[in-house]
């Protein structure tokens, strides 16, 4: 995969999905839920420094990942495709933090942090190879007409 | 409009039903037919423009939409039911565009005077997803009294897409809280499949993006994409993802294939239609609903739960 954008987060993300247990990749389990939202931050961070913006410092719902989703989405409704995908990036960090000790579910909640972040990167890494990923289905804007005006609601 | 309003409701298959997604056709008027409920098919529908025809001229999309909208008028309804979710998210993005943009409604008056039928204005006919339907006419109560073949045992993801519901601001009778279909978090499918049964596991990435509209021009962003879908499904316990549109079910049937020829990664997970689902939990046979035509050949899993 290391022709892609994000190619060292995903090989981390792909060390992190086979470590068997006790290898040290897999220590501090309530350390990585914040790792992997971090990780997330700085996705979100690449695609504004792509378009030529600062990334914000704010956060949104007390989340700066929310608030690097709302800056990367403003004028490019497209963008809202991965909305969901962030917002479930913060859930399940929550969800992680909640649990007491190192038990089976907390590791389950972090691989699927993990497997969150990844379709991230995925997506975000597509959009800044191909500008148009997404732009044609969901986010109902034509692709010729880049001079229309962002869309009401999203 | 309550759940009697929607025992009998226009049909929209849309072309995607009529060559990929036969099998939604077939299980949809299947599953209707055994909860009692009639389908008419509009006359002479034309293609809703898919995703391609708004990168020529929206508002051409829009007039698209809104001759089907004018059929179902004409034939005497208030409510058209869509499965697909393009179809589903253009009627309402027409009726969205017809109720907000003026250039819209001239476009679209002066193409149907062309045509020569009568011009649909917004408010004459509400869209519905085959999800809303079976939900509002039916409801999960009556649904798992009529159940046969209870759906316990299977563990089911639940893949929603993406044009289910993006842009939220085209589905304003979404997000209105307890009842209704959420934006962030939809459940509808979740709802149905569990009154027959069946377990749905938590699953993060029901909206998540596929990257459907590149299959064809970065097909290897897409077969990552769903390959992080299908993997995700898995590790959440998932036997089957369950879709609700023809896209999604093909492009995760498609890329799961393609997965292991280019990448090497095998993937396990079944991919069926809801509609496929709640027909065999209501007694119909694995052919009735058109399981054969599925890619990921469900039937060994099928046959092991006792279904059709």
């Amino acid at each position: 995969m290391s022709d892609l954008p994000f190619s060292d987060l995903l090989d981390r993300l792909e060390a992190r999905d086979t470590a068997p247990p006790g290898d040290p990749r897999a220590v501090d389990p309530r350390a990585l839920a914040d790792t992997q939202l971090i990780e997330g931050e700085g996705v979100l961070e690449a695609w504004l420094a792509s378009r030529g913006l600062e990334p914000t410092a704010a956060t949104h719902e007390g989340f700066r990942l929310l608030a690097l989703h709302r800056q990367g989405a403003r004028g490019e409704p497209s963008f809202n495709a991965c909305r969901e995908t962030c917002r479930e990036l913060v859930y399940l960090r929550n969800v992680a933090l909640a649990y007491d000790g190192d038990t089976p579910e907390l590791r389950r909640t972090l691989r699927l942090q993990a497997m969150v972040l990844r379709h991230l990167a995925l997506f975000v890494g597509g959009k800044m190879v191909e500008a148009g990923l997404g732009d044609f289905c969901c986010s109902s804007r034509p692709l010729r007409h880049r001079d229309a005006p962002p869309l009401q609601g999203d | 409009m309550d759940g009697n309003d929607l025992k009998k409701v226009a049909y929209y298959p849309g072309c995607a039903l009529e060559g990929t997604g036969h099998a939604y056709n077939r299980s949809t008027k299947a599953v209707g037919k055994a909860l009692g409920l009639d389908l008419v098919e509009l006359k002479n529908w034309n293609c809703c423009g898919a995703m391609e025809v708004k990168n020529i001229d929206p508002k051409i999309q829009t007039y698209l939409s809104a001759r089907n909208l004018s059929i179902a008028e004409d034939m005497g309804f208030d409510t058209v039911m869509a499965p697909c979710n393009g179809c589903y998210h253009n009627l309402k993005k027409a009726e969205y565009d017809l109720a907000h943009d003026a250039a819209s409604v001239e476009v679209n008056a002066r193409l149907s005077e062309k045509a020569g039928h009568q011009t649909y204005e917004s408010g004459g006919v509400e869209t519905i997803h085959a999800l809303d339907w079976i939900k509002r006419a039916v409801g999960e109560d009556e649904l798992a009294a009529r159940v046969k073949n209870n759906l316990k045992g299977l563990k089911i993801a639940n893949y929603y897409g993406c044009m289910y519901t993006r842009p939220r601001h085209i589905f304003p009778e979404k997000d209105k809280g307890p009842g209704s279909e959420s934006t962030a978090k939809p459940h509808f499918m979740d709802d149905l499949l569990a009154a027959a049964g069946a377990e749905n596991v938590d699953f993060p990435l029901k909206t998540a993006c596929c990257g459907g509209a590149h299959s064809l021009s970065d097909s290897d962003t897409s077969t990552r994409l769903v390959l992080n879908i299908l993997e995700t499904a898995e590790a959440c316990g998932a036997e089957v993802i369950a879709t609700e549109c023809p896209t999604c079910h093909t492009g995760l049937e498609m890329h799961q294939v393609r997965a292991e020829e280019v990448l090497g990664r095998k993937t396990n997970v079944k991919i069926l239609y809801f509609t496929q689902l709640l027909g065999m939990a209501l007694g119909l046979s694995q052919k009735k609903v058109g399981v054969q035509e599925n890619l990921s050949d469900p039937r060994d899993l099928l046959r092991q739960k006792g279904l059709g």
